[in-house]
Order: structure tokens, then sequence, then C-alpha cells
């Protein structure tokens, strides 16, 4: 088993023909994942890569029987692009595009609030379960199947962990970039309710950042829930000095969102394992396994 | 990106929010000639930076006539105004805005936002705005209301009346306009404090504070290079032109990495084990070899650099030959040849490491990011060579 995507996930592409379309989805089929289709307006009834396109993702859903999407297209049209896979009722949509404007993303949210998609991203690197299917831009080549679930904020230290954790024969059962924008869709409570639900997944590790409120809340789900699971939590930038903020007091404090180490001590207080760095993972997933 | 109060002010007066009548002055004299035009009765010279807090830290001044309004703009002009939102080294005075002054009767403060969790358009207010609106916010949350702005704000005079405020249907039609410039320009933030009644009865944005979204200026041209208070450094701005997020620290430690993950970590890992970097980099995906090569001559050109530390996870996307063809171009180009260590790991790390041992670059190699650090910190503060 796995979370949001497995060996029986159909996909599609919106945006396929382009040049990281065309690459990324040929990567995903060499990785043995269901591609069955792309999206381009004004391709439809042609092939590429051997698979139909379509001009629609409603099309594409009619004809392929897809229940997934991944997204390269511009920042400009990528929550035109996420509001037709809402619509068109998939199951998963993986938004890699980078820069994609917020009032966009308020769109793309409200519409997520009355639907049962689920967004990944933007600005993500995708969803990967080992052995069964790759929806993104990630490298498959030091992921292996196993116990771990991750979810990052970072694609680069997420392909760093996934990394030293296969090193140390800690496989993964899914990996979940959810991002680095300020608005987006799955979050880390989402991921920890769906591992929870994961009979193979044993551990899951949270690669969190300053900024935001992702922690946080982590935080205050694990303290009013039994989770059973232990959860091992990287924090990055406890050093880094704090971006300048405009806006009064009042705004801030609505939205406030903590230091590293405020995030740091209010996972513990929720009773996750904190790794003290990078390269202090491996040895806190093993310390609880 | 964030636009100075006068700027903010033009911006929303072009969607019909009221703002008292001012002129924006860059000398001394221009500032004098301005308040004649307004023939006001009396006058603020406000400082224009980019940033909060200006009452409190002296950047807002009365004058009763146009020749003390040029004695204050004179003085405000070219200095350095720190406040609470402007960090230590504060922000220069470009110029200031001149501005009728108000009688004010009560003073609101309102703000328009997205909501971090839902995303939906918000509104924040206060009925009690003004300078002293941080401290109150701070000690008591309750002191802001917030709203969830549908298409229909049939329900907002009935939010206003609940904040206790007065004259709600004309406040309530001041902020429909407000929220218009809000949607409509892509904001991140709209905040107008305070938000004042005047003594004759009407609502008045005596100050507001707008903060752009730069990745939707393709949609608004005319915004696009208004943003004030720019704190980037020149290097800093070289480096973005080239698909790299730089900021400069003042370590001695440079450091060349992939991703703004993997930069913070490394970062926080180098301080823990008492070495000091000189910048944060984060190399974005699209970056080319010569773009990642512009990066590190910035690093080879700063003489407080005295070693470079390059961590690398080879992605999908960025992969490891091409960060090292770009340190080996900045190198051949530099007479520097500074100490690197490098950590290599993931897609192509091993022609990475070839591409930097042919090309005869003073490096040497580590397998986990903190035996990289433990070297790179030993050579920066000339212990081992």
């Amino acid at each position: 088993m796995a979370i949001l995507i497995d060996e029986s996930t159909r996909v599609i592409v919106q945006g396929m023909t382009g040049r990281s379309g065309t690459f990324y989805t040929d990567q995903g089929m060499r990785y043995g994942s269901q591609y069955v289709g792309g999206v381009r307006p004004g391709k439809g009834g042609t092939k590429h890569l051997g698979l139909p396109m379509f001009n629609t993702v409603a099309e594409a859903v009619a004809e392929t029987g897809a229940t997934a999407s991944l997204v390269m297209v511009p920042a400009h049209s990528a929550a035109d692009a996420i509001l037709e896979g809402i619509a068109a009722k998939l199951d998963v949509i993986v938004c890699v595009t980078e820069r994609v404007p917020q009032h966009d993303m308020s769109r793309v949210k409200q519409a997520l609030a009355a639907s049962e998609t689920v967004l990944v991203g933007p600005n993500s690197q995708g969803l990967l379960t080992p052995g069964a299917c790759k929806i993104g831009v990630m490298p498959t080549g030091s992921a292996k199947p196993g116990p771990v679930g991750i979810a990052s904020r970072s694609a680069s230290l997420a392909s760093e962990i996934l990394a030293q954790c296969s090193a140390a024969d800690l496989g993964q059962t899914t990996t979940v970039g959810i991002g680095g924008d300020a608005l987006h869709g799955i979050g880390f409570v989402d991921c920890l309710k769906r591992f929870k639900n994961d009979d193979e997944t044993k551990a899951v590790v949270l690669i969190g950042e300053i900024g935001g409120r992702e922690e946080d809340e982590v935080a205050e789900y694990l303290s009013s829930e039994t989770y059973g699971k232990p959860v091992i939590a990287l924090v990055v930038g406890r050093h880094a000095i704090t971006e300048r903020k405009m806006g009064h007091a009042g705004t801030l404090s609505m939205f406030k969102s903590s230091t590293a180490s405020e995030k740091e001590a209010l996972l513990k207080a929720a009773g996750v394992h904190i790794a003290k760095d990078a390269d202090a993972v491996v040895s806190c997933i093993q310390a609880v396994l | 990106m964030n636009l100075s109060e006068y700027r903010s002010k033009e911006l929303i007066a072009q969607f019909g929010v009221p703002i008292p009548q001012g002129r924006f002055a860059q000398t001394a004299a221009e500032a004098e000639a301005r308040a004649r035009e307004l023939s006001a009765k009396k006058y603020v010279v406000k400082a224009q930076i980019a940033a909060g807090g200006r009452g409190l830290a002296g950047g807002i001044k009365f004058a009763a006539t146009p020749s003390q309004v040029s004695d204050e703009a004179g003085r405000l002009i070219g200095t350095k105004l720190v406040t609470e939102q402007t960090g230590k080294d504060g922000e220069t005075i470009a110029g200031v805005y001149v501005e009728e002054a108000v009688d004010i009767a009560d003073q609101a403060y309102a703000s328009f936002v997205l909501d971090p969790k839902t995303g939906a358009p918000t509104l924040l207010a206060s009925a009690k705005g003004g300078v002293a609106f941080e401290e109150l916010a701070r000690m008591d949350e309750g002191a802001v209301q917030s709203l969830e702005l549908s298409a229909d704000t049939a329900n907002l005079s009935k939010f206003l009346e609940k904040l206790g405020l007065s004259k709600v249907d004309a406040l309530a039609s001041l902020l429909k306009k407000a929220k218009t410039a809000f949607l409509e320009n892509d904001l991140l933030l709209l905040e107008i404090n305070p938000l004042a009644l005047t003594k004759s009865g009407d609502w008045l944005a005596v100050d507001a504070k707008i903060t752009l979204d730069g990745n939707a200026l393709f949609r608004h041209p005319a915004l696009e290079g208004l943003s004030d208070g720019e704190t980037m450094t020149a290097n800093e701005r070289a480096a973005h032109e080239n698909e790299i997020n730089f900021v400069k620290l003042d370590g001695n430690i440079g450091v060349v990495v992939n991703g703004a993950g993997l930069g913070l970590a490394t970062n926080d890992m180098i301080i823990d084990a008492g070495g000091r970097p000189a910048n944060f980099m984060d190399i974005r995906t699209t970056a080319t070899s010569f773009q990642i090569a512009k990066g590190v001559e910035l690093l080879l050109e700063d003489p407080q650099v005295k070693a470079i530390l390059l961590n690398v996870h080879g992605g999908g996307m960025t992969v490891c030959d091409t960060v090292a063809e770009g340190v080996a171009f900045a190198y051949s180009r530099s007479d520097r040849k500074l100490p690197l260590v490098a950590r290599l790991a993931g897609q192509n790390e091993d022609w990475a490491r070839k591409i930097l041992k042919d090309r005869m670059l003073p490096v040497e190699s580590h397998p986990s990011i903190s035996q990289a650090i433990a070297a790179v910190v030993a050579k920066s503060s000339g212990r081992a060579v």
C-alpha cells in the first residue's frame, strides 16, 4: 500500500507537449507508472510519446479513465489547468509549476474546498510511490519501497533525506512534496492522516522549515490525537535571518508563523522526534522503528 | 515587493477610495512648493519608506506653514529611519509626502489579505487604529476581527457595526472600493491604518501600505518597477538575474547549494559546527551552468570569503554536473583559487567529481554533509589547510 498514488493510478499530463512535459512524462513512463494520455488544447486526436492527446481534461478522463494529473503548464495558466482537473473530478492533481500568482491559488483553494480532489503543490516536486508510480520531477534512482512515509516542503532536502534513508535500507511507502508556496494544496496534517491509515507506513518523516504554519498545525493535530506511529521532524532555518515582514502586528498576529526553534519546541511537546540536522534523520528513524 | 505610502494611496485612489490631498516631494524646496499648492490649514510631512512604524520612529511631522514643511522635509530627506519594521539598519528616506492634516475624530484599522489557510480574500479590521495599533494588537488578539469576503458584501456593514464603528455605510462603501483594488491588482496585502473618521464625518484612508505579488506582475505592467525600499544589494540582484537566490551574510564560508531547503539545512549545520556562512544560496532549478558560475564568482570576488562549500544533491531538475561545470567555469575566470570542499550526491555525482578533478580545482570531496562542513569550517578558520 501507499498513499495517494499506487500501481493502479492512471495519469494524464496537462501541458505534455512542452519540453519539460515531454521529458518528465517520458521519465514517469520509464519508471513504470501508468501514463495514459495528455492534454493540450488544439492537439486533440494526435499522439505524443505514443499516448493519445486530448483538448480537455474531461475528454481525457472519459476516454482513458485517468485518476490523476500532472500539471506542467506555465504559471499564468496553472490555476486554470488545476481548476479544469478539479471540475473533471480527478482524485489527485500534482502541480509542479513555480511562481503561480497567489490570487489564482485563492480561486483554486476555494474550488478544492468544495471538491474531493487532492491538490499537491504548486511548486512541488510531486509524488513518488517507489516501484509503483511517479508523478513529478523528483529523481527516482535512490528511492526504494519500504516502511517510511515522507512529506516535505523542500524538494532538494527531500531528495537528500530520501537518499540517506534508502542507503540505510529504510525504503519509503510514498514521498509527498507539499510544495514551497504560501497557498498550496495538501499539507502536512492531511499527509499524516493518510499515512496513519496506511498499514505499510511504520514511521513518518516531516521535512519542514521556517515560515508558514504547517509545523504548528502538525503540533496541534498530534496533541489532540493518538497517532500510533512515530513521527520524526527536521525543521531547517534555525539560524536563518528572518525575512522582513511588512504589515502591522494585527495582521501578523492573525497569521503568525513561528521560528524554526519554536516549531521544534511545539512539535517536541506533541510527541514528535526532532532530528537535529539533515544528517541526523536516519539515526532518528532507526531509534524509533 | 512593498509600495510606500504615496504609491499605495495613489493606487487605491484610482479605485475611488477617498484620501486626504497630498503631494510627493524629493527635496525640501519641492516640499514647500507642494505645500503652497495644497494651501491647507495645517500640514503633515511623512517620510516615504516601505515599512510601517514610522509614527513612533519620528518619521511623521506636523507643520503649520509651507516654510515649516520645508524645514521638516529637509530634516527627513536623505536620513535613515529605523522603525520596528525596517531592521536595525533602517531605510533611507528618499522623499516625503506632504499632506493636508486631517482633523481626526476616530481612527480604525483595516487590511485585506488572503487567508493563508483557506486562500479566501479576508478583511481584518479593528475599531482601534492609528500608531498605537501595533501595541494594542499584540496585547489583545481580540482587538482585530476578520471577515471572509464573499462576492456579496451585504454583511459588511453589520460586521463594522459590531466592531463599534460609526457611519458604517460610508465606511463599507470605502472598503468595497478598497476590496476591488486588492482583488484587481493581485495584492498580497493592502493595509489602511489609520482609517480616519474626520470631524466633518467622512471616512478617509490616511495611511496605506501595499505588498505586491511579484509572480502576478505580468498581469499588471503598470505596477512593474514600482517597488520601494528594495533591500537587495547589487550582488544579490546580480544573482537574482541569474536564477539564483542569494542573501549576503557576514561570515567567511562561501556556500553553493541547490534548493532553498538544502540551503537552510546547510547553513544551520555550518553555524552549529562553529563556522560562519558568507551567504545563503539557492540555485533555482532553471539555472544554467553559466548562471551558476555568476553566483560562484560573487563568492570568489568577496575578500571576506576564505573557503567555499559546495553542497549539491542532484535531483530531477538540477543535476550535479551542471553545478560542477558552473563552479569550474567561475574558478577558471578568477585568480583567487579558494579552497573548495565538495559534497556531491544524487544525480550525476560521479560525473561532477570528475569535472572538478579534471579542471584541477583545489577541491577535496567528502561523502556526507557533516564531514564536508567540518572540513570547510577548519579551512575557514585557518586550522589544518
